[in-house]
């Protein structure tokens, strides 16, 4: 197990070396980022000083050796638009949106696995057709228009909820977090809902594939000849085996969420780093879109490392290993 | 089943032959459901099909719209009188009718071609990163992370850059980005498989690791990924949409459903409700179809239901 | 079980949110605006963008401040006198910056002094120093600045530099305190209405008032901005009551909000101004693939391509009411715009179909016409309005529209025949976008820097470069105007329509609107 995560570490630092190159290589192909900062009115002459100064005048494979360089030091640039360290404007707003996305995957988690077993233990109810008709709606109606709808209901008519914003923060460990305080739970209902609805229905889905998968197989019939409560069976044994899609898809989603809440966080206002991300693509900041990057690809590849620890936990016979 | 040595009597001749074929025919058209899938189903890809036949006017041809006639609510008469807007007009005097038609044309394309290349290039580099493991495993599965990582909007801007604009380009655009999810899935699928007994029956019997792979492990690690298919297309439609509406999908002017629905938001809040909710209507009936069918299938294709 | 667990929950919320509700005190009010673009820095000098001036001209003032005419008005300069290179400025007696130290002329040569030395500025404050040779204190309240040569903008100019604290604003690096130290408010000490509380990137700026303010104080204790770039969400939070006032609500939202009773909308003209620009150059041009010569070139055919667009229904049915149709650089009776080009041509398809005939394009031609998708408002839209008006006289028209930086990259590249943009004229002159937009390219002289359609005509360019050295504000204007119709005449570019500013508020507040499309929250009054 060491071994699996030392390796790991290793094939992570090539990973954020491979990504922090397409960066380079992506944002050289699309365009020119003076052109995206720079006054309207500013000449030729201002440009080409403003290109000086932010290092682009060099070419490319020097500039991304620079960076390489300075990288390893822990400076991963300042971005062309607000002259802020890179990775500080990041991990700045980083918390704001894994909190986000850990209370959306929580919400989506405990509400889709229990429907989804209802679901595939009887696929013929009136209760089971029902939540699989919805959760198509869940996932297919647009993020946006969920949002705005929900702000619409619960802000504005309502008054209940706030409208949009982050609301008062308590710092645990220097982390500044919401969901401790009265003000920033009732910020996080709204925009977690939002995501919660597509995650949850595809969960009940996965769920109830799995479930149905599972039913009929010989250890649950064994179970319930041994007589063990019908929570038991269902709680215990069928839980453990279908666990393995599910995680599979909670983990992935958890990390699309973290990495790219982008439509949520704008129509919420929520300080998080998906509408930083958006932006400084769109006006190609390429300090802070490599920062961003490397650090995603980092956590999704932990990310990654945990779901399949995950599976050896949960299913003895899934080795990671090459098999002898 | 015959005994070895016992005379064949060929059977009488009335008896009704049950392929394959037939029976999951009969299972599948048992269920209402399914059916309903299959008409709306029908009905969507009809209506893309025949999209110039039926609609009263060619919504993308620039050349035929009238900036005067836009925004008009369902019901209206062109200024020119010589047609109806059922479904009212959109905010370039698109007939809303028209450009669902055609819109559906090129959403369900592009989601469904981009879904099955995704698929098929996924559910293959998961496959044998499970079989494989080690080294194989690591830098497949270290790509897959890359893959994940590259926001879809960066990708579109570099293909766009080199490439140009073209919907194949958002076709490759949407399965660069959507194949490295299907990998991940059956690579988990797959893990779980490969410790079972018969792939290792499979294996002494020296079959081929593609054999085992796409003939033995496949089928059995289908069910989480056509469920991750079927949510895909609307993804891929969604996401075909937010490229478009940042200006690197399909032209403007040749508007998807998704760029429809996307377009229609901004009237939502000033009651021009018609722009979004009639495509987005004609959107969900698709999904609905395509997610009916889809779980039927499903549920009649998996080896355990045969009770 | 589960039931009376679920009651209690529900009641516990619906208290909570009834005393999260109550808690806005009655007596001195704050003002929360919602931004659509958060400033980048709160340095004054280090990106000369709207969002950011906006927020330093609330901390800060410069010597003269532009007025909701954009003409320049005393402010930290009382008087100022010039004789040929020389201006000399008395300087307002008795103000003190927020930190209760006094405003000297020292302060005023600092300022000018850090501006070429804040590193990597993405769009340098020197934009406005160009005309300046020396800056130097008399004494402390005489200015003397020396310029090269005539500087008739000069005022204008130093509207955008607001004046920082030389004793606060110095420091160990060659700029004094450094961006990111301001950004935090390390430094950030004016002369303004307000001074700075907090920052929290995303989420809220936060000022409160300046009690060593000289001027007339503003009613608000505090003022909040939050950044809301989605204007759905902007204009939700308007109405759930969570902003006071907002920028930029959607144009097709505006008649509700108009009719909303709990709010005020304001709308003013300002200064932008969008645009086509065809390419006058390339034989053949690149988006008219089909034919070898370039049309864009004949008088005829662009003056075809101008009347084939009804600017009114773009106004009415695109904007949504929340613009007028132009027919010239700057709207009349801006300086330097004349009577001749006030009203917009308008649309007459059949002699345009008649003037392409008589160029010899009787079938009409097909072009590519670019914009960019989410630059400007609707800009995408109105392209299509445009392409579809044009393809009715014959000249197919296809829309590329692109996203911003790879519109920029291929514009500059001259990969377009025709494109749509707008342009902000900032100064308030048609000098502004005559040099800009009009003028012969020439790098060098800065001049014609985004004129990418090359368009080329000398005796409009030497008008042009008389007024920028003409101080007789009348006789400058008449230059000015003269050089605009020279090229409106030419069908040089084609104006569509020039944008109005838009605020939306709470019903008892008011803003008085602003052409250079600024929040400036210290002018926002409780309506008596």
């Amino acid at each position: 197990m060491l071994a699996t995560i030392i390796r790991r570490l290793l094939q992570t630092l090539v990973v954020m070396l491979v990504m922090s190159a397409l960066v380079f290589a992506g944002i050289y192909l699309v365009g020119d980022p003076v052109s995206m900062l720079a006054s309207p009115e500013a000449t030729d002459a201002q440009r080409e000083a403003i290109r000086v100064s932010l290092g682009l005048d060099k070419p490319l494979v020097v500039q991304y050796l620079v960076f390489i360089g300075q990288a390893v030091q822990g400076n991963f640039g300042n971005s062309f638009l607000t002259g802020e360290p890179a990775m500080r404007l990041i991990l700045e707003r980083m918390p704001a949106t894994l909190e986000l996305a850990s209370v959306a995957m929580l919400l989506s988690v405990l509400i889709g696995v229990p429907l989804g077993i209802l679901a595939g233990l009887r696929p013929k109810a009136v209760g089971s057709r029902a939540i699989m008709t919805s959760s198509v709606l869940g996932f297919s109606l647009p993020n946006f228009w969920v949002g705005l709808m929900l702000i619409m209901l619960f802000a504005v008519q309502l008054g209940w909820l706030p409208a949009s914003g982050r609301g008062a923060t308590v710092s645990v460990l220097g982390v500044p977090l919401s969901v401790l305080t009265l003000d920033g739970l009732a910020s996080l209902v709204l925009p977690a809902s939002t995501i919660a609805l597509a995650k949850c229905a595809m969960i009940v889905r996965v769920t109830r594939a799995a479930t149905r998968e599972s039913l009929p197989m010989d250890y649950i019939k064994f179970a319930r000849a041994k007589g063990l409560s019908e929570k038991r069976v269902l709680g215990v044994h069928l839980l453990k085996n279908i666990l393995i899609p599910i995680v599979t898809v909670a983990g992935l989603e958890f990390g699309q969420v973290v990495a790219f809440a982008v439509v949520t966080e704008t129509v919420f206002s929520w300080p998080g780093m998906g509408k930083l991300l958006i932006d400084s693509i769109i006006n190609l900041d390429r300090p802070v879109v490599v920062a961003y990057l490397m650090l995603i690809v980092f956590f999704l590849v932990m990310l990654n490392l945990v779901v399949d620890i995950i599976y050896t936990v949960l299913d003895p016979r899934v080795r990671l290993e090459r098999r002898a | 089943m015959t005994t070895p040595g016992s005379s064949a009597t060929p059977a009488p001749a009335a008896v009704r032959v049950e392929t394959p074929l037939r029976r999951f025919l009969a299972d599948f058209c048992a269920s209402k459901l399914a059916l309903l899938g299959v008409v709306l189903l029908l009905l969507t890809v009809g209506a893309a099909l025949f999209a110039p036949w039926i609609a009263p006017q060619n919504p993308f041809d620039i050349g035929t719209l009238d900036i005067l006639d836009s925004k008009l609510p369902p019901g209206s008469t062109s200024s020119d009188g010589s047609m109806t807007y059922w479904l009212g007009t959109d905010g370039q005097a698109r007939d809303v009718f028209s450009a669902i038609l055609y819109g559906m044309r090129t959403s369900l394309m592009v989601g469904t071609i981009s879904v099955l290349a995704a698929f098929a290039i996924g559910a293959t580099v998961g496959l044998i990163a499970a079989y494989f493991g080690g080294r194989i495993d690591a830098v497949l599965m270290r790509t897959v992370d890359i893959q994940l990582s590259f926001p879809a909007i960066l990708v579109a801007l570099i293909l766009l850059a080199i490439l140009g604009k073209g919907v194949d380009k958002v076709i490759i655009a949407l399965v660069v980005v959507q194949w490295a999810y299907f990998a991940r899935a059956a690579r988990g699928a797959a893990l779980v498989e490969r410790g079972k007994e018969y792939v290792e029956a499979a294996r002494c019997m020296s079959l081929g690791w593609g054999r085992v792979l796409f003939h033995h492990v496949l089928p059995n690690c289908m069910p989480p990924l056509i469920v991750i298919a079927t949510i895909d297309l609307a993804h891929a439609i969604a996401l075909e949409a937010t490229l478009s509406f940042l200006g690197v999908g399909v032209p403007v002017t040749e508007p998807s459903l998704g760029m429809l629905i996307s377009n229609g938001f901004e009237y939502l809040l000033s009651g021009l409700y018609w722009i979004s909710f009639f495509p987005g209507i004609a959107l969900a009936i698709a999904i609905i179809g395509i997610n009916l069918v889809g779980d039927h299938l499903r549920d009649v294709l998996n080896p355990h239901n045969a009770a | 079980m589960a039931s009376r667990w679920l009651r209690l929950l529900a009641g516990s919320t619906l208290t909570m949110a009834l005393a999260l509700g109550a808690a806005t005190p009655a007596a001195a009010r704050d003002l929360v605006v919602a931004l659509k673009t958060e400033p980048s820095s709160l340095d004054p000098q280090y990106h000369a963008l709207t969002p950011n001036t906006q927020i330093s001209h609330t901390l800060f003032d410069p010597l003269v401040r532009a007025d909701s005419k954009l003409q320049p008005q005393p402010a930290l300069a009382e008087s100022w006198t010039v004789d040929g290179d020389v201006w000399t400025f008395k300087l307002r007696p008795n103000v003190k910056f927020s930190d209760g130290s006094p405003f000297t002329a020292e302060d005023v040569v600092f300022t000018y002094d850090r501006v070429p030395k804040v590193p990597n500025s993405p769009s340098p404050f020197t934009l406005y120093l160009g005309s300046v040779a020396k800056a130097e204190a008399v004494d402390p309240l005489t200015l003397r600045i020396t310029t090269k040569g005539p500087a008739p903008l000069l005022l204008i100019n130093l509207a955008q530099l607001p004046i920082l604290s030389k004793h606060a604003a110095s420091g160990p690096a060659p700029e004094g305190k450094t961006t990111t130290q301001l950004n935090s408010g390390d430094g950030l000490v004016g002369t303004g209405p307000y001074k700075f509380v907090s920052w929290k990137r995303g989420a809220e700026l936060v000022f409160e008032r300046n009690e060593h303010y000289w001027g007339k104080k503003p009613d608000w204790d505090k003022v909040i901005y939050r950044p809301m770039s989605n204007a759905a969400g902007r204009v939700a939070a308007l109405l759930a009551g969570d902003v006071d006032m907002i920028e930029d609500p959607p144009t097709d939202d505006l008649p509700n909000l108009k009719k909303n009773k709990n709010l005020f909308i304001e709308e003013t003209p300002s200064v932008r101004v969008m645009y086509v620009a065809m390419d006058q150059y390339a034989e053949p041009t690149p988006g008219i693939p089909d034919l070898q010569k370039n049309p864009l070139k004949d008088k005829r055919v662009r003056e075809a391509l101008s009347l084939a667009i009804n600017r009114d229904a773009i106004v009415d049915r695109v904007m949504g009411g929340v613009a007028k149709a132009a027919g010239n650089a700057l709207p009349f009776p801006m300086f330097g715009a004349s009577k001749e080009h006030a009203q917009a041509p308008k649309a007459d398809p059949k002699k345009a179909k008649q003037l392409l005939a008589e160029a010899g394009y009787p079938d009409g031609f097909s072009i590519t016409l670019g914009s960019p998708s989410g630059r400007y408002v609707n800009d995408s839209k109105i392209a299509q309005a445009v392409a579809s008006m044009w393809s009715r006289i014959g000249v197919k028209t296809s829309v590329e529209a692109l996203a911003p930086s790879v519109f920029f990259k291929k514009r500059d590249s001259y990969g377009f025949s025709a494109y749509m943009a707008g342009w902000s004229a900032t100064s308030g002159e048609m000098s502004n976008p005559l040099t800009s937009l009009l003028m012969t390219r020439n790098p060098e002289a800065g001049e014609g820097t985004t004129n990418r359609g090359r368009y080329s005509n000398p005796e409009m360019d030497k008008l042009v470069r008389e007024a920028s050295r003409t101080m007789d504000d009348d006789k400058r204007a008449k230059l000015l105007q003269q050089a605009s119709n020279l090229a409106m005449d030419d069908y040089a570019f084609l104006p569509l329509h020039f944008e109005l500013s838009v605020w939306a508020m709470k019903n008892d507040i008011r803003y008085e609107g602003r052409p250079d499309q600024t929040t400036l929250a210290q002018y926002a009054t409780l309506k008596k």
